[in-house]
């Protein structure tokens, strides 16, 4: 009788054996890692947690001063603090997903090479860590929206786009994993890359509709080349559809959100599958 | 051992093989990799590799595991031994997962945990509990599981009284503590080793060993661990395989097994041992007015000795500048690293520059008890007005041997102490 094994371990992995089923039984390590990641990120800091605030305010101020004030860019009319906040926690959600989860490896090194768990459940914790600062973030958004609705002469409108918020911030998080884990699978070879990450994500910040609306590249109701290039970055979309549902600014480019979330699932396969590979052996050249 | 069946089979490898790449991996950025690339495609020499290294060419590998063929059945307390870089570490790392084998497959029946290193994964800030539900989760265990068992936990642990402070405020001793009570409770079939016993203070070791022993006793789980403690071993273990070169060299019982294992540790030690390139402490410098070039064991072939007998040796050393006032000091070490005792002789009145020196010597064993001891020798000149010495040379590792006891007495050197001195009398 031929014997049933519980593992076996061979040089080769096949590619497509992820071990997602693994890394489900894993699930309560990633609830732990996240919470893990709350109660440490601020200890020892006088501001705390209200750190979580600060950081998309203060962006805001600058940009409405920067980008509304001095440089005069439309925001279609609505608040301009408010646009920028609702830009800066979208992008911040993106981004912050894509560079906590792209130095993984290197950063988890030493428990890495000590003991085994499914390498995965650490970038999706950290992703679910963003979601989390973003939450709180969106209810600041919420309460300085309030404020700008009692004030006389500021207008905006919420639409029923807002109610796709939630498949919103998921996409936005499962397009930084995936761009976070494939750099993070690349690193463990170039260092360099970890430098790209640093200014490459600021520059991408402004090929995405954050500090402006993608209506300024809508000429007398015709798109330009420069709209469409932006669109197909697959973060504009998602920013466009998020300020339009609860803002009313820009536009709802429906046809690029598909092609977002293709990009997305492409991104994250590719991801997935690169990580998978690099897992195995990564401790031999980190 | 003849009745075991496949179905009582834990751990079965084939044909195990890692392979590392000596030198520099892969150059650590993009743009270095490209250049050596293309360098070699124009048969030009890497921009990137080291003037003179080319004894460890990149393409130039080393075997840190040599073909293993091990079958480890279920209850099984194997011990894994072996000098270091014999490729134990390794092969712990294979099993765990930690990174992937070459050539050749582990099969495993049962879930497996290891404890590479206590601790791992513990953040300094989160509490005690905290620790242990991350830590339990990092090794494996589901919340559920952790709650049912962290009662036990933090019991065995000695650590109750903190429990709710962070870890950073812990002495190291308690935190290993913790770390071991949760690796312990784990339910994992198939426990990894790797010299955790080594910390922790004599009475937790001997409540973690046996635990270790109740567990593969009680569940029959099966256990694999690492070390170079001998005792542990002993205690904990009822087979043992001995690991040299990346090979497993002996299979079996547990005092063959050290038996072998000293003698592999012995056997590389030649009858003349060269300080010529011998490592020196720093602050020695590599100018050397009188340098200890090498050592020569008289009259023996091998390094076992017994307390009625006498060293005899010769050491060699070259002067490079005229000196005086030369004198040796020999440092006896236990197997511990413990200083025993130190001799002092004035050695060369007056060395002459590019002079060659042998001078030989005999040690008088008598009044040291078993064990395997290590003499450090160090070249010094004493200042007669300042009464100070300064050190010419040092050699930390001058040479090992092997003190065995008489037969008629034993001698517990572990708790009885290296030296048998005639201190008490009765009156």
């Amino acid at each position: 009788m031929e014997k049933k094994w519980t593992a076996v371990i061979k040089p080769k992995k096949k590619l497509l054996d992820l071990n997602l089923k693994e890394t489900f039984k894993y699930r309560d390590l990633i609830w732990l890692f996240v919470a893990r990641d709350f109660k440490t990120r601020y200890k020892q800091t006088i501001l705390g947690p209200l750190w979580f605030i600060i950081q998309p305010l203060m962006a805001s101020v600058i940009h409405t001063l920067v980008f509304g004030q001095i440089a005069g860019l439309s925001t279609d009319g609505v608040p301009q603090f408010l646009f920028y906040l609702a830009g800066s926690i979208t992008w911040g959600l993106f981004s912050g997903a894509l560079t906590a989860t792209s130095n993984t490896f290197v950063s988890n090194a030493g428990v890495f090479g000590k003991v085994y768990f499914p390498r995965l459940t650490t970038p999706i914790a950290t992703s679910i860590t963003q979601i989390f600062n973003f939450l709180i973030q969106f209810a600041i958004f919420g309460g300085t929206a309030l404020v700008f609705f009692f004030l006389p002469d500021e207008h905006f409108r919420v639409t029923w786009v807002a109610a796709l918020t939630p498949i919103l911030v998921i996409q936005l998080a499962l397009l930084g994993l995936g761009f976070g884990i494939i750099i993070s699978s690349l690193t463990t070879k170039y260092r360099d890359l970890q430098v790209l990450v640093g200014f490459g994500v600021q520059l991408w910040m402004y090929i995405t509709p954050i500090v402006y609306t993608s209506n300024e590249l809508i000429v007398d109701g015709v798109v330009s080349k420069l709209y469409v290039a932006m669109m197909l970055n697959p973060v504009s979309s998602i920013v466009e559809l998020f300020k339009y549902g609860w803002l009313g600014a820009g536009s709802t480019p429906w046809l690029f959100w598909g092609i977002s979330w293709v990009t997305t699932f492409v991104v994250l396969i590719f991801g997935i599958l690169i990580f998978n590979k690099i897992e195995k052996n990564f401790m031999d050249t980190v | 051992m003849a009745k075991m069946e496949e179905k009582d089979i834990a751990i079965q490898i084939t044909g195990l093989k890692k392979r590392y790449r000596l030198g520099v991996i892969g150059g650590g950025t993009l743009a270095g990799d490209l250049q050596s690339w293309w360098a070699r495609i124009r048969h030009k020499e890497d921009p990137n590799s080291k003037v003179g290294s080319k004894t460890y060419g990149k393409n130039e590998t080393f075997m840190a595991l040599d073909g293993i063929d091990l079958t480890v059945y279920k209850g099984e307390r194997i011990g894994i031994i072996g000098h270091n870089g014999a490729g134990k570490s390794t092969l712990l790392k294979l099993l765990s997962r930690v990174t992937g084998p070459t050539e050749g497959e582990i099969k495993l029946d049962g879930r497996i945990s290891s404890m590479l290193e206590v601790g791992t994964g513990f953040n300094g800030e989160l509490t005690g509990r905290e620790n242990i539900y991350l830590n339990g989760a990092i090794l494996g265990m589901t919340k559920a599981e952790i709650d049912g068992k962290i009662d036990k936990i933090i019991e065995f642990s000695e650590c109750a009284q903190f429990i709710d402070t962070p870890v950073k405020r812990y002495s190291s001793g308690m935190y290993v503590k913790l770390a071991f009570a949760v690796a312990s409770h784990l339910d994992s079939e198939i426990l990894i080793m790797d010299e955790v016993l080594a910390v922790g203070d004599m009475a937790f070791q001997k409540k973690c060993l046996e635990k270790m022993s109740q567990v593969s006793k009680d569940e029959g789980r099966t256990i694999l661990y690492v070390s170079h403690n001998m005792n542990t071993i002993r205690q904990l273990c009822d087979r043992c395989i001995v690991m040299n070169h990346g090979k497993i060299i002996y299979n079996g019982g547990v005092e063959e097994a050290i038996g072998i294992y000293l003698d592999v540790e012995k056997n590389q030690q030649e009858m003349h041992i060269s300080y010529e390139n011998e490592r020196r402490p720093i602050y020695i410098g590599d100018n050397f007015m009188i340098k200890l070039m090498g050592f020569d064991l008289l009259n023996r072939s091998e390094y076992v000795f017994y307390p009625d007998e006498k060293i005899e040796f010769q050491l060699k050393a070259h002067c490079f500048l005229d000196c005086e006032n030369i004198s040796l000091r020999a440092e006896l070490k236990n197997r511990e690293g413990q200083a025993i005792s130190s001799a002092f002789i004035p050695l060369l009145k007056q060395a002459t520059a590019n002079e060659d020196y042998t001078i030989p010597f005999s040690m008088d064993l008598s009044c040291f008890r078993p064990d395997r001891y290590t003499v450090t020798f160090v070249l010094f000149q004493m200042n007669d007005i300042s009464k100070a010495s300064m050190e010419f040379d040092v050699v930390f590792r001058g040479f090992s041997f092997e003190l065995r006891q008489n037969e008629n007495i034993f001698w517990n050197t572990k708790y009885w102490g290296n030296t048998a001195l005639n201190f008490l009398e009765k009156k």
